[in-house]
C-alpha cells in the first residue's frame, strides 16, 4: 500500500473500498473477544473456513472480530447481511452453517437466542433485548470490522475525523468542539476532557506529551481491552486528533501486559497506520508530524493513576506523587503531559465526525454522551453495555442484563471498582451519570458494574476490595500502606466472627483518615466500599458482630454445614466427593457430616441434588 | 539464559531505559522467571544501577525472582470470579497442591497465582492451567482441573 499524501487520496481510496464491498456480500462474523475465545471461538472460525472453502458455489467472507459484547452466550456467530445471530457455536455446526443458512437460506432453530423471559426464539441480532436497549456508538463498529484491517476501519468511515480536524479545524477549534459536546473523562475521575486538553496545550514547555492509559485494572471491569482489541484504530485516531488540538508530536500508550491480544492488535494498528501516512512525518499533506510508542506495564493497579503511570513509563518504580504538580503541566520527563483512557480516546472522532450539537443530545445535564459497562457478577446476560448516560440502574441491570439468575433475588449492585462502592436495592431507580453515581456514595469509575444476589455477603465484599488493595497499595504513603492494612484486620475479625461493638465506628474513623490523606486517589478512594457498605448494608455487619451470623453463608468461619436426615436419600455422592472425609454413613441411609473433620469447602453443598445439604 | 539471547531482547527495544518493562516481561515469558544473572547483565547493558532493577522486579506483580513451575495455575479473583465464589476454588487449589498462593509445589510441578481480573468475567470463576481457560469452576472440580487424580477420601 503506498502512502495516502492528501485529504483528497483517502477519500478516493475510501470510495474505492466501498465499492468493492456489494450488498449482498454475505459476511460472517465470528466474535474474537476474550470471552468467546476462551468458549472456543478460534475453533469455530477455523471450521467455517474450512466449510467455505468446500463450497465453491458460495461467496462468503469470514471476519474474526473484536467482541461483540454478549460474552454470556459465545461463541458468537453474526450472519449479515441478514444479522442473524447463532449463539454458543461449537465447530461441528460450521458445515451445517454454511449449507443451511447460507446456501438455503435456512434458519438453524437450534442455534438461536431464546429469550429467558418471553420463551420466544429470536432471530436477528439486533431484536434481542440485550442488544435492542444499548445505544453502540463506540462499541457497536466491533462487530463488522476485522480489527487487524485498516480497510476495514476507512471503509466504515475511519480517519474521516482527522481528515476533517486537520483540513478545516484550527487547535482550538478542536478543544472547543470536544468542550461543547461536554466529554467528560471515562477513566474513573470524569475530569472535562477539553479543560484538561487545554490546560496542557497552554502550559510552559515543549515537547508535549500524549497518553493512552490502557492500563485497566479495575476487576471486572475490561471494556478497554474490549475496544483495543475489537477497534483499535478508533482510538488512535482519537489519539492523533488529540495531539493535534494540544500541539504535541510525541504520543505514548500504557498497556497492560495481561492484554496481550490488545497490544498485538494495537501494534498492528501502528504499524498500518505509519505505512498509510495516519501517523509520521506531514500526515495527510497537512503539516503535522505524530508518531507513537508502546510502553508495557508489568501489573501494578497503581500505574493506572496517572503521575504512576508516568513514572513508569520513564522506567522508573509507578509510584505516585502529590497532586499539587499536575500532570498536565509537568509530566512525563517534566514536561506537559495529556493522559485519558481508552474509551474517551474512542469518543473523539465521533464527536469531530458528527458535532458537539449531535453528541451532547445523548445523556444528561452534566455527563453526556454513552459509557460502556461490564455488567458481571450474579446477572444472567454477562457482557459489555453500551448506553446513554442517565438510564436507570434497573434498566441496565434487568432490561438489558436479564435479572438474577437461579431465581434468587438482587442485592446490590458495585460501580466504580475498587474505588467505588455498592448500591442497594432502593436505588435500582438511580440514574446512571457521573454526578449521582458519587451523590450515592460509589463513583463511575471505569465502568465496571457488578451485580450481587442474596448470596453475597457485604462485609466479605468490603473485605475483599480492601485485601485487593492492600496487595495493590504502592506503600509510598502512610495513610494508605498501614491503614488499609489495620482497616482490613478489622473487617478480617468481623468476618471470623472475632468482631467488636464499637468495630464499625472504628472503620468509619479510619475511613475518614485515609481519604483525607491518602497521597493519590488510589488511596483516597479505597475506603468506599467499606463506607457504602456500612452506610446501606450496616444490618449485615451487625449479624456478623452481635450474632456471629453470616446471613448469607458466606463467611467460612461463621457458616456450618449438616445434613437433614428427612432429605438425605444416602446416595452417597457428598460422602465420595467429601475431599476431608468428614461424612459418614451408610448406604441408602441418611448421611452425617463431622463438624470436627469439616474444612467447609462447600463441595457437598454443591454436588447434593436434593437439597439435603443445609448451609446456615 | 544466553547473554545473546538476553542481548537480542535489549536491543530490540533499542536499549532504551524507559522500555524495562517490556525487557523484563519478555525475559519472564522465557524463563518464567528473572535470574540474578541475567538481571545483572541487563543492569550493564542499560546502565541502571542494579538495586533500581530488583526494585523494579519486586514492584510488579508480572516478575518473579523464584524459578516457576511447569504447569502455571492461575486463579482469577476478579470481583465479578469472587462474588461466583472463586476464593472457595482456590483454597480447594491450595489444599490440594499443599501450597499457597504465590508458591510453587516441591516437585516443581505447579506454580499457583491470582490475578486480579482476566476480563473474562462471564466464566467466573475462572481458573487458568497453562493459558487454557476453565470456566465456571467449583471446588469439586479442581482435581479435573488440575488434570490429576482425585485424592481418595479418608474413610
Amino acid at each position: 500500500m503506498k502512502k495516502l499524501n492528501n485529504f483528497q487520496e483517502l477519500e478516493q481510496y475510501r470510495q474505492q473500498l466501498k465499492k468493492q464491498v456489494a450488498a449482498d456480500q454475505v459476511v460472517i462474523s465470528v466474535c474474537g473477544g476474550s470471552g468467546c475465545l476462551a468458549f472456543g471461538g478460534e475453533k469455530v472460525a477455523a471450521a467455517l473456513e474450512k466449510e467455505i472453502k468446500k463450497a465453491a458455489s458460495v461467496k462468503v467472507q469470514l471476519k474474526l472480530t473484536g467482541c461483540h459484547g454478549f460474552c454470556e452466550k459465545g461463541p458468537l456467530v453474526v450472519i449479515r447481511p441478514q444479522g442473524i445471530l447463532y449463539t454458543k457455536v461449537k465447530p461441528e455446526d460450521a458445515a451445517e452453517i454454511i449449507s443451511e443458512t447460507v446456501v438455503n437460506q435456512r434458519i438453524i432453530d437450534r442455534l438461536l437466542y431464546k429469550d429467558p423471559v418471553s420463551k420466544q426464539k429470536i432471530t436477528k441480532e439486533d431484536e434481542i433485548p440485550f442488544y435492542k436497549n444499548q445505544k453502540r456508538i463506540i462499541f457497536g463498529s466491533n462487530g463488522f470490522i476485522d480489527p487487524t484491517s485498516i480497510d476495514d476501519y476507512i471503509g466504515i468511515d475511519g480517519y474521516a475525523a482527522l481528515a476533517k480536524a486537520l483540513k478545516g479545524m484550527k487547535p482550538e477549534q478542536v478543544i472547543s468542539e470536544v468542550e461543547k459536546a461536554g466529554l467528560r473523562g471515562r477513566g474513573g475521575g470524569g475530569f472535562p476532557t477539553a479543560l484538561k486538553w487545554k490546560t496542557c496545550r497552554n502550559a510552559p514547555g515543549e515537547p508535549k506529551y500524549v497518553i493512552i492509559n490502557a492500563d485497566e485494572g479495575d476487576p471486572g471491569a475490561y471494556m478497554d481491552r474490549s475496544v483495543l482489541e475489537g477497534n483499535p484504530h478508533s482510538v488512535l485516531e482519537g489519539l492523533i486528533i488529540g495531539a493535534y488540538a494540544i500541539g504535541s508530536s510525541h504520543g505514548f500508550i500504557y498497556i497492560r501486559h495481561e492484554y496481550p491480544l490488545a497490544l498485538k492488535n494495537f501494534q498492528t494498528a501502528l504499524a498500518k497506520a505509519r505505512e498509510y501516512g495516519f501517523l509520521g512525518k506531514n500526515i495527510l499533506g497537512s503539516g503535522f508530524d505524530f508518531d507513537v510508542q508502546v510502553n508495557q506495564g508489568g501489573g501494578a493497579f497503581v500505574c493506572g493513576e496517572s503521575s504512576a503511570l508516568m513514572a513508569s513509563i520513564e522506567g522508573k518504580l509507578g509510584e505516585p506523587r502529590a497532586k499539587y504538580v499536575h500532570t498536565v503541566e509537568r509530566g512525563i520527563w517534566d514536561k506537559p503531559s495529556n493522559l485519558n483512557n481508552v474509551e474517551t480516546w474512542a469518543n473523539v472522532p465521533i464527536i469531530i465526525n458528527k458535532g458537539a450539537d449531535w453528541y451532547a443530545r445523548i445523556g444528561t445535564d452534566r455527563s453526556k454522551g454513552t459509557k460502556i459497562f461490564s455488567l458481571v457478577g450474579k446477572i444472567n446476560n454477562t457482557g459489555l453495555v453500551e448506553v446513554p448516560m442517565g438510564v436507570t440502574l434497573k434498566h441496565i441491570v434487568f432490561d438489558i442484563g436479564g435479572g438474577i439468575p437461579n431465581k434468587k433475588k438482587f442485592k446490590a449492585v458495585q460501580t466504580g471498582g475498587p474505588s467505588g462502592g455498592c448500591l442497594p436495592e432502593s436505588l435500582l431507580d438511580l440514574q446512571v451519570d457521573f454526578d449521582r453515581l458519587t451523590d450515592a456514595g460509589s463513583m463511575m469509575g471505569s465502568g465496571g458494574m457488578i451485580v450481587m444476589d442474596e448470596d453475597t455477603c457485604m462485609v466479605d465484599v468490603a473485605r475483599y476490595f480492601l485485601n485487593f488493595l492492600k496487595d495493590e497499595s504502592c506503600g509510598k504513603c502512610t495513610p494508605c500502606r498501614e491503614g488499609i492494612r489495620q482497616m482490613l484486620a478489622i473487617l478480617n475479625r468481623i468476618t471470623e466472627g472475632k468482631g467488636l461493638e464499637g468495630d464499625v465506628e472504628q472503620l468509619q474513623e479510619m475511613s475518614g483518615g485515609i481519604m483525607d490523606a491518602a497521597l493519590c486517589a488510589l488511596g483516597g478512594t479505597s475506603p468506599n466500599p467499606v463506607m457504602s457498605t456500612i452506610k446501606y448494608f450496616r444490618n449485615e455487619y451487625d449479624a456478623h458482630i452481635r450474632d456471629h451470623k453470616c446471613p448469607a453463608g458466606v463467611c467460612k468461619a461463621l457458616v456450618t454445614y449438616s445434613i437433614d436426615p428427612q432429605k438425605c436419600i444416602g446416595c452417597g455422592v457428598c460422602l465420595k466427593n467429601c475431599s476431608s472425609g468428614a461424612i459418614k454413613g451408610a448406604k441408602k441411609k441418611p448421611h452425617k457430616i463431622d463438624p470436627k473433620k469439616c474444612i467447609k469447602c462447600g463441595i457437598c453443598y454443591e454436588v447434593c441434588k436434593f437439597g439435603s445439604v443445609k448451609r446456615s | 539464559m544466553k547473554k545473546a539471547a538476553v542481548d537480542k531482547i535489549i536491543d530490540s527495544y533499542g536499549a532504551d531505559r524507559s522500555q524495562i518493562i517490556a525487557i523484563l516481561n519478555e525475559v519472564q515469558d522465557e524463563e518464567r522467571y528473572l535470574p540474578e544473572e541475567t538481571l545483572k547483565h541487563i543492569a550493564e547493558r542499560l546502565k541502571l544501577p542494579l538495586a533500581q532493577l530488583y526494585s523494579i522486579s519486586t514492584f510488579y506483580r508480572a516478575f518473579s525472582l523464584v524459578p516457576k513451575g511447569k504447569h502455571q495455575c492461575t486463579v482469577c479473583m476478579g470481583t465479578a470470579c469472587h462474588v461466583r465464589g472463586s476464593d472457595r476454588v482456590l483454597s480447594e487449589i491450595e489444599r490440594v497442591l499443599k501450597v499457597k498462593s504465590g508458591e510453587t509445589t516441591k516437585d516443581r510441578e505447579f506454580s499457583l497465582d491470582t490475578v486480579n481480573c482476566v476480563g473474562a468475567c462471564a466464566l467466573g470463576p475462572l481458573v487458568i492451567v497453562d493459558k487454557e481457560y476453565h470456566g465456571g469452576a467449583s471446588p469439586n472440580q479442581v482435581p479435573t482441573i488440575l488434570g490429576k487424580s482425585k485424592p481418595t477420601a479418608k474413610k
